[in-house]
């Protein structure tokens, strides 16, 4: 036993700092923020009253917030599906052996190092809603390229203006999901791919049963990574649009409430994005730990 | 032990053959020029904006070349296109001096720390070792609006200044776990024989961690270092809800810039962009490998 502590005694010393520190500022910050969201901390006067699950059951019940809801879910799976689709283009035509190969990877992948601030920018200009004679941005190049018909009011959209919104996240995580999948196109031993032509396989044939399956494990980790930065998609939208309710997600919709002093709503709405996120993430830690486990 | 991110290119492949292959080659590059065409398109409308003075700014050609250079007035003492870049360089260069010093501290701390932590746990088996990693990694993944309620109310219970020294603190701390993640599995990489040659030399593990470890962990800390530069750098969550416009660091200032009070001048605010993007771009071209490191290892395997 002392031999025990002799071991592993100044490892955990060394590691207790940070182990401290996150359990206040991770676990210990949760804790307390699910603590007022159980309040009646509506003002900057100290809470009263332990009011359980009320703030949730109010939030549930408020169009604005579900229209939140319905905001991000929109601007998600545009994001999924847009990073997806390019990011996996891009690694496939990359994959076989390009010239410049570097050149392009890099210039797909540049837009990661900008912030969201930087290309909010931009791309507020880009997604200009006027059109005709008054168009910018893109309405302009559709305009002056005899794709007038393409024209449209983007984010202003009443419905479909999250997708729009969903354009410059596409732009800018789309290359990272490349770099994923080309580094899962590189795992796969060039002998799995000799093995299948040998017997014939079709090129199809290949993807669909040595290809995809191996690249599997790298689209989970993508979709995870990629959905769980959506979930939480603030400073885009407040570059873009200012926090307002046509591009209202609960994001933005917490930075209003925590703004007005209304402690308990922003807490309410952290909480459910947290758990929002926690579905996502902890089976997904669960399924790494395990792997890497059976790994060793 | 160097830094592989995974995706550079292995030996040639050999390619088909053929007439069609030649064909879908052509196509594929076409695709490849397109799309680069279209990610490069967002910075050509910074650059051409940014150079052309207020009044040449119009819908009609938004798209085309400045028509004239950036140091000619449109009217005789008028603003020039440059002028547009002097107005970002006032509006953001307190800010940009004050995310340096809030970017580089931030970044050396953490990845020290982390240096530390990811030592500890990928040699040391102590028990429940894997517990505390995943304890570690969750703070990852958290929304950070998760907890910032509280933090806001902390951060005015204990009366902390709304300037970079908050944000200084703020980013070491949520830095801490994927700086762990990198580092451990970058030690993971480094030979049992080194350690166990300086253990039986009856180096204790903090000597082993100073004279051994830490001259292998170049590479290592060259991608945290980078990860959390660029994420302090980029950061706008943290700046808005723990600094101000005064105070606080250069995402503040530019988010200003372009939605304050010059509403409308749209060639100030693409310069501002430009200006506030600079660093983390040099950053990218010079040391691209070891950013895209950082990036893999968000993915938690090694």
């Amino acid at each position: 036993m002392r031999k025990g502590i002799k071991n592993w005694g100044p490892p955990l010393l060394l590691v207790s700092p940070t182990i401290i520190i996150l359990g206040i500022f991770v676990y210990g910050l949760i804790a307390a923020n699910i603590s007022v969201s159980m309040s009646d901390r509506h003002s900057l006067k100290p809470a009263e009253n332990f009011v359980g699950i009320d703030n949730y059951i109010a939030l549930f019940t408020e169009d604005r917030f579900l229209h939140s809801l319905c905001n991000l879910g929109i601007f998600t799976l545009f994001f999924l599906v847009g990073t997806m689709v390019f990011g996996f283009l891009w690694a496939w035509m990359l994959d076989k052996g390009v010239t410049a190969e570097g050149i392009f990877r890099s210039v797909y992948l540049f837009p990661m190092a900008i912030s969201f601030v930087a290309s909010g920018v931009v791309w507020r200009w880009l997604l200009n809603s006027a059109e005709g004679d008054r168009a910018s941005g893109l309405n302009r190049i559709f305009e002056s390229m005899g794709l007038g018909f393409l024209q449209n009011p983007w984010w202003s959209d009443p419905t479909w203006g999250m997708a729009a919104i969903a354009l410059p996240a596409i732009w800018q995580l789309s290359g990272y999901v490349m770099a994923l999948f080309l580094s899962g196109f590189r795992g796969i031993p060039e002998e799995l791919r000799e093995a299948a032509r040998m017997d014939g396989a079709s090129e199809w044939k290949m993807y669909r049963h040595v290809i995809f399956p191996q690249l599997s494990p790298v689209a989970l980790s993508a979709l995870i990574i990629v959905g769980h930065m959506s979930l939480k998609v603030f400073d885009l939208i407040m570059a873009i649009t200012k926090a307002i309710y046509q591009t209202e997600v609960p994001a933005t919709y917490l930075w209003i409430a925590l703004t007005s002093n209304d402690y308990a709503k922003s807490a309410t709405i952290a909480t459910i994005l947290l758990l929002l996120v926690a579905i996502l993430i902890i089976p997904y830690l669960i399924y790494t730990a395990r792997a890497e486990k059976a790994h060793r | 032990m160097t830094i592989t991110t995974g995706i550079e290119k292995k030996a040639p492949v050999a390619t088909g053959h053929g007439a069609r292959v030649h064909l879908s080659r052509t196509a594929k590059y076409v695709l490849l020029v397109i799309f680069l065409v279209a990610v490069m398109m967002p910075v050509y409308v910074l650059v051409v904006t940014s150079l052309k003075p207020p009044a040449d700014v119009n819908p009609a050609t938004s798209w085309g070349l400045p028509v004239r250079w950036p140091w000619e007035p449109v009217a005789p003492g008028g603003p020039t296109g440059f002028d547009n870049w002097v107005i970002a360089w006032e509006a953001l260069s307190g800010a940009i001096g004050r995310t340096f010093m809030l970017a580089i501290p931030a970044a050396l701390i953490s990845s020290f720390l982390g240096a530390m932590n990811g030592f500890v746990l990928s040699r040391w088996r102590f028990p429940r070792a894997d517990w505390v990693f995943t304890f570690i990694l969750f703070g990852m993944f958290i929304p950070y609006q998760a907890i910032m309620t509280p933090l806001v109310q902390m951060k005015t219970s204990l009366g902390l200044p709304s300037d970079i020294s908050t944000l200084i603190l703020v980013h070491i701390i949520y830095g801490l776990p994927i700086c762990t993640l990198i580092f451990r599995n970058y030690y993971v990489g480094i030979p049992n024989e080194l350690m166990e040659a300086s253990r039986v030399d009856g180096a204790g593990m903090l000597r082993t961690f100073r004279s051994v470890v830490l001259p292998l962990s170049v590479p290592g800390f060259v991608v945290t270092i980078i990860w959390q530069f660029t994420s302090a750098w980029n950061d706008f969550l943290f700046a808005l809800f723990l600094s101000n416009q005064r105070q606080g660091p250069v995402s503040l200032a530019l988010n200003n810039l372009a939605q304050g009070a010059q509403l409308a001048n749209y060639g100030a605010a693409m310069a501002g962009a430009l200006l506030a993007s600079l660093p983390t771009l040099v950053v990218y071209i010079v040391l691209g490998k070891y950013f895209i490191g950082g990036l893999m290892s968000g993915s938690v395997k090694s």
